[in-house]
């Protein structure tokens, strides 16, 4: 289904060049105003098409707004309408309602199924076109189409790579505090096209996409076996992973999809092994009588980030993806859990837990430069946009006095700490984890 | 003192053969504490012989009270012998989530191992971790955190 969605799509970019300083927003550094933008309503040939322009405006604005580095200006504000993507900008108009950047975009149905979206980002002050595109589109892929096109705004604005073309894999509790009923489910970055994957006979726990983002990789506890399974997006099939003799969990892929990495315990001892998903090879990768779990490679397979207790407490530790040259990395009071590297390969993100509370954090790979980004009774589990530049995570509020459990719901935060946000999921959500890029693949 | 409360409401949970919320007055913080019993567990045993033992913060050694439950629950086993047994580790909820199946996986295995110390033949014991999944009682204190720390043993025929 996800396949004839993208042979259906078809991307045209010509990007203009220009040796001027440029409207840009840098979000590498400390919070920045957002850029003012104007986004009317794209234009429409034909009322189908009206209708079609409407919700893929609206997408484009809550993915932009939803960034924090833009703010869409109040449309009731606009001097000008357009009636069509050949429509210059009055930029006078525009710069009097202090619009920094301008989206102008056209929609026109080539037939009954076939949709063709038109998009120009102006720079205002400069009254100069930085971007345009058009994409001819099955109708059913509109959000699609339209986050494609928010990605495209942002990379232009940003210089980073957009996110809003991705998806959530993740886990929905419902039931009684004393036995959740958890189930994989997976929802657009937004929170649309929600669908449950499984139906919480069996408990599921810590879902990753692999790169190609054909499977998902969890724990089930399936015939009261705990081990690490493989389920099909495309078939719904779900497969157990190799034959262990002991508990398997805490599974990722290697960033090139053809391996897993994951936990074992057995007799009391848990280590972490590889699995060559094409051979069905184990290779174990380390050997204490301390617990090793949550590993996660570098984005370019090298190197392995992993949580151990061989300290007398949880502690960051990395090394070689052979198991050589075991370094502690992290050094700061309390425990340290839960390490996920950036698909930019710039910092590591973790669960750290001090004073008895729990925070998320960010530090580079040698351990140095300690930032932490949110905190509560219980934030848990970070994991990474695709660029590197937001985390998700999720949080527990305590049970209040009279022993009511507080909700579970998964929350999103830039890595300067800024702009955090909760994701609306129709029951309580924990354990997310973020897809590649879709359009990439 | 606190603990003989929690006991009491554990037993009365367990023979009733249901679940029950009872109030509970901690230094003028009223916490409701629900007590859950296992699901198909042999009352016979709960009654002759504790069927849990608790562990303190990130620990997965025996505790005295710990050790005394597990000979009475030796003896029970070896005078019940085509009983088997799963030993359900699990953890409070101040932990991350794989690390703490980790953790729980240590304490069903140490449990086991004592059992088979005092004579229990080691093939009627299964293990498995629940890690922070499968809580006792909710709360966010310790007197909640200490009742979930446990290891569990469930009688299978």
């Amino acid at each position: 289904m996800k396949k004839s969605f993208l042979c259906a799509l078809f991307f045209v970019v010509l990007m203009p060049f220009s040796l001027r300083a440029e409207l840009s927003i840098d979000i590498t550094g400390a919070h920045s105003e957002p850029m003012a933008t104007g986004l009317p309503v794209f234009s429409a040939g034909g009322e189908q098409a009206k209708e079609m322009a409407e919700k893929i405006s609206q997408v484009i604005e809550s993915d932009l707004e939803s960034s924090g580095l833009f703010r869409i200006l109040d449309p009731l504000a606009y001097l000008q309408t357009f009636k069509g993507i050949e429509d210059a900008p009055v930029f006078v108009d525009w710069q009097a309602i202090k619009a920094e950047a301008l989206i102008q975009g056209h929609i026109d149905y080539l037939s009954e199924k076939q949709i063709r979206v038109s998009v120009r980002l102006w720079d205002v002050y400069a009254a100069q076109e930085l971007y345009s595109a058009t994409l001819e589109i099955d109708n059913k892929g509109w959000r699609r189409a339209a986050h494609m096109i928010a990605d495209a705004v942002y990379k232009r604005i940003t210089g980073e790579e957009g996110y809003f073309d991705t998806r959530i894999v993740y886990i929905a509790e419902t039931g009684t505090p004393l036995n959740r009923i958890k189930r994989l489910a997976i929802m657009d970055q937004d929170g649309e096209n929600h669908q449950f994957l499984t139906d919480g006979l069996n408990l599921v726990l810590t879902p990753r996409f692999s790169p190609n983002m054909q499977q998902i990789t969890y724990l089930s506890f399936y015939k009261d076996t705990p081990r690490v399974y493989l389920f099909d997006i495309e078939t719904g099939k779900q497969q157990v992973v190799g034959d262990f003799p002991g508990m398997t969990f805490a599974p990722r892929f290697s960033p090139d999809g053809h391996k897993l990495i994951m936990s074992m315990a057995e007799n009391g001892n848990t280590d972490i092994f590889e699995l060559d998903l094409d051979t069905r090879a184990v290779k174990q990768l380390t050997n204490s009588a301390a617990i090793e779990t949550s590993p996660s490679y570098s984005p370019d397979g090298k190197k392995i980030v992993f949580n151990s207790d061989r300290s007398g407490a949880q502690q960051l530790y990395v090394m070689d993806s052979n198991g050589k040259n075991v370094k502690r990395i992290s050094f700061g009071n309390g425990r340290y859990a839960t390490p996920v590297w950036s698909p930019r390969g710039d910092y590591i993100a973790f669960t750290k837990m001090a004073g008895g509370k729990f925070y998320i954090g960010v530090m580079f790979p040698d351990g140095k430069g300690e930032r932490l980004v949110a905190e509560g009774y219980l934030v848990e589990a970070p994991t990474w946009s695709p660029n590197g530049r937001i985390l998700m995570y999720f949080r527990q509020e305590p049970p209040n006095r009279s022993g009511i459990p507080g909700a579970t719901k998964i929350y999103a935060v830039d890595i300067t700490g800024y702009n955090e946000r909760r994701l609306i999921t129709p029951v309580d959500a924990s354990d997310p984890a973020w897809s590649p890029l879709l359009s990439n693949h | 003192m606190k603990k003989h409360l929690f006991a009491a409401l554990a037993a009365v949970a367990l023979v009733s053969g249901c679940a029950s919320t009872t109030p509970v007055e901690e230094e003028d913080v009223m916490v409701s504490v629900t007590v859950e019993e296992e699901a198909g567990q042999d009352e016979a045993f709960v009654q002759n012989a504790k069927d849990r033992v608790f562990f303190g913060f990130d620990k997965y050694d025996l505790t005295t009270d710990a050790v005394a439950v597990l000979k009475t629950q030796a003896e029970w086993l070896k005078a019940n012998p085509e009983k088997n047994v799963v030993v359900e580790g699990h953890t409070d909820d101040r932990g991350t989530r794989d690390y703490n199946l980790a953790l729980g996986e240590r304490r069903a295995v140490t449990v086991k191992n004592y059992l088979i110390s005092r004579g229990v033949d080691a093939d009627r014991i299964r293990v498995i971790s629940y890690g922070k999944e499968r809580p006792a009682v909710v709360g966010a204190n310790e007197a909640a955190w200490s009742q979930n720390r446990r290891a569990v043993t469930v009688v299978k025929d």
